[in-house]
C-alpha cells in the first residue's frame, strides 16, 4: 500500500486503514486489556442500547414516549421473530437473541457515523459470534435431544441409498454454518466502508469529485440498508439454527 | 499479547507512515483485544437487557395489552347499555303513539257523543219550532176560513135582506156552511 501513495496522479487509497485498531490513549502496543478505538465504538453502541431501552423505557408508559415506542418495536419484532421460528420453547433464549441483535444492529449504525469505528466489519468479532452461536447452539443440542441430535443430518424420508451421501453434505454445511455466519456480516459491513472509502480518494480529484461523491452518497444509503439488513440476518439465521437444535428432525 | 518484534509504534500490522499493511481483519495483534472487548460489550448488554430493560418492556407490553382488554369490555358494556336505553326509548316512543292514539279516539269518541246529543238537541228544536209553525200557519188558515164564512154570512144575510126575503142566521148559516164544503 505504502508504494501506491503516490502513483495514480497524487491520488491516496488507504481504504482499509480504517479499520486499523488504535489504543485510544497513547501509542503503545496493542494489549488484550488496552482501551482502544474498538473499545470505544463498543462502548458507545453499549451506550446507545441502555439509552434506548433503560432511560428510554424509564417512564413505563401505557402511551410511549418515542424511544419507548422504538425500544417496544424492536423487542416486539425480535421476540415475534424469535417466537415463530423456533417455537414457544425458544422463547426463552429470546434474550441472548436480543443482545446479539442490538449489538450488531446499533454496532452497524453507529459505524456509518463519519471517524467511526465499525466493530462489526472485524472478522475477530463476528468470528467471536457466529462461533459462539454455533457452539452453543450444537451444545444446546446434544443436551437437549442427546444423540437424536445427530437426527438432523439423517435425512429419513430420503431414499436409502442417498441418506449416507445426503448426511456427509448435512454435516459439511452444518460445519460452514459458523463460518458463512460470520464472515457475511463482516463481509457486508467492510466492504461497503471500503467502498465508501475509495469514493472518497477519488473525490480528491476535481474532474471526477462529484461523481464520487454522488457514489459516497449512494454507497451510503445502500449501506443504512445493509446495516440493518445484516443484522437482521444474523438474527434470523441464529433463530433459525436455534431451531435445528431444539427440533433437530426434519 | 504484544508482539516482542514490533518498534515502540503501534504494531506489525501498520507501516511507518500509518497505513495498514495487509487486512488489518487479519492482524493477529489486534485480535484478542477484540476479543476481550467484545465479550464485555456482549456481557454487559445481556445483564441490561435480561436484568432491566426486557422484563420491563414485557411488563409494559402486557400492562398495555391489559388495559387495552379492559377497555374494549368497559366500551362493550358502554355499548350494550347504549343499545338497552335505545330500545327503552323506543318502546316509550311506541308507548306514547299508542297512548295519543287513544287519547285521539277517546277525545273523537266524546266529541262525536256530544255532537250527536247537540244535534238530536237541535233536530228536536227544529221539529218543535216546525210544529209551532203548522200551528201557527192552521190557526191563521183556521182563522182565515172562519173570516171567509163569517163573510160570507154576512154577505148572505144581507142579500137575503136585501132580496126582500127574510132569513133567520140558522138557516143561513146552515146554507153557508153546506156551500162552503161543496
Amino acid at each position: 500500500m505504502a508504494t501506491e501513495e503516490h502513483s495514480e496522479g497524487g491520488l491516496v487509497f488507504h481504504p482499509l486503514d480504517q479499520f486499523i485498531v488504535k489504543p485510544l490513549f497513547g501509542d503503545g502496543p496493542v494489549h488484550w486489556y488496552t482501551v482502544t478505538n474498538a473499545t470505544l465504538w463498543m462502548a458507545i453502541a453499549v451506550l446507545a442500547i441502555v439509552g434506548v431501552f433503560v432511560l428510554g423505557t424509564r417512564g413505563r408508559a401505557i402511551v410511549p414516549s418515542k424511544l419507548q415506542s422504538i425500544g417496544e418495536m424492536i423487542y416486539g419484532f425480535i421476540y415475534k421473530m424469535v417466537e415463530d421460528v423456533t417455537g414457544k420453547d425458544g422463547v426463552k433464549y429470546f434474550p441472548y437473541i436480543m443482545t446479539l441483535f442490538l449489538f450488531i444492529l446499533f454496532a452497524n449504525y453507529l459505524a456509518l457515523l463519519p471517524m467511526s469505528y465499525s466493530p462489526t466489519s472485524m472478522i475477530a468479532v463476528t468470528a467471536i459470534l457466529g462461533f459462539g452461536v454455533f457452539i452453543a447452539v450444537t451444545i444446546l443440542g446434544f443436551v437437549k435431544n442427546g444423540a437424536a441430535f445427530l437426527g438432523l443430518f439423517w435425512m429419513s424420508d430420503a431414499p436409502a441409498i442417498l441418506r449416507p451421501i445426503i448426511a456427509v453434505i448435512e454435516v459439511i454445511s452444518y460445519f460452514v454454518r459458523p463460518v458463512s455466519h460470520s464472515i457475511r456480516l463482516a463481509g457486508n459491513i467492510m466492504a461497503g466502508h471500503a467502498v465508501i472509502k475509495v469514493f472518497a480518494g477519488f473525490a480528491a480529484l476535481t474532474l471526477v469529485s462529484p461523481v464520487a461523491i454522488l457514489g459516497i452518497t449512494a454507497i451510503y444509503g445502500l449501506e443504512v440498508l445493509v446495516a440493518g439488513i445484516q443484522a437482521y440476518v444474523f438474527t434470523i439465521l441464529t433463530c433459525v439454527y436455534l431451531k435445528d437444535a431444539l427440533h433437530p428432525a426434519h | 499479547m504484544a508482539t516482542e518484534t514490533n518498534d515502540t509504534v503501534a504494531s506489525a500490522c501498520v507501516d511507518a507512515g500509518g497505513s495498514a499493511l495487509g487486512m488489518p481483519q487479519l492482524c493477529a495483534d489486534w485480535i484478542p483485544n477484540q476479543i476481550f472487548w467484545l465479550l464485555v460489550a456482549l456481557v454487559a448488554i445481556y445483564f441490561v437487557m435480561s436484568r432491566i430493560a426486557l422484563p420491563r418492556i414485557g411488563a409494559v407490553l402486557a400492562e398495555r395489552s391489559g388495559t387495552i382488554t379492559n377497555d374494549i369490555a368497559a366500551a362493550e358494556e358502554l355499548k350494550n347499555k347504549a343499545a338497552e336505553a335505545e330500545t327503552a326509548y323506543e318502546k316509550a316512543l311506541v308507548d306514547a303513539r299508542a297512548e295519543a292514539h287513544k287519547i285521539v279516539a277517546e277525545a273523537k269518541a266524546e266529541i262525536q257523543a256530544e255532537l250527536d246529543v247537540e244535534l238530536q238537541k237541535a233536530d228536536a228544536q227544529i221539529a218543535a219550532k216546525t210544529a209551532e209553525s203548522e200551528a201557527a200557519i192552521a190557526e191563521i188558515r183556521a182563522g182565515a176560513v172562519k173570516s171567509v164564512t163569517d163573510v160570507a154570512k154576512a154577505t148572505t144575510k144581507e142579500l137575503v135582506a136585501a132580496m126582500g126575503g127574510s132569513a133567520d142566521a140558522k138557516t143561513i148559516t146552515a146554507a153557508v156552511s153546506a156551500r162552503m164544503k161543496g
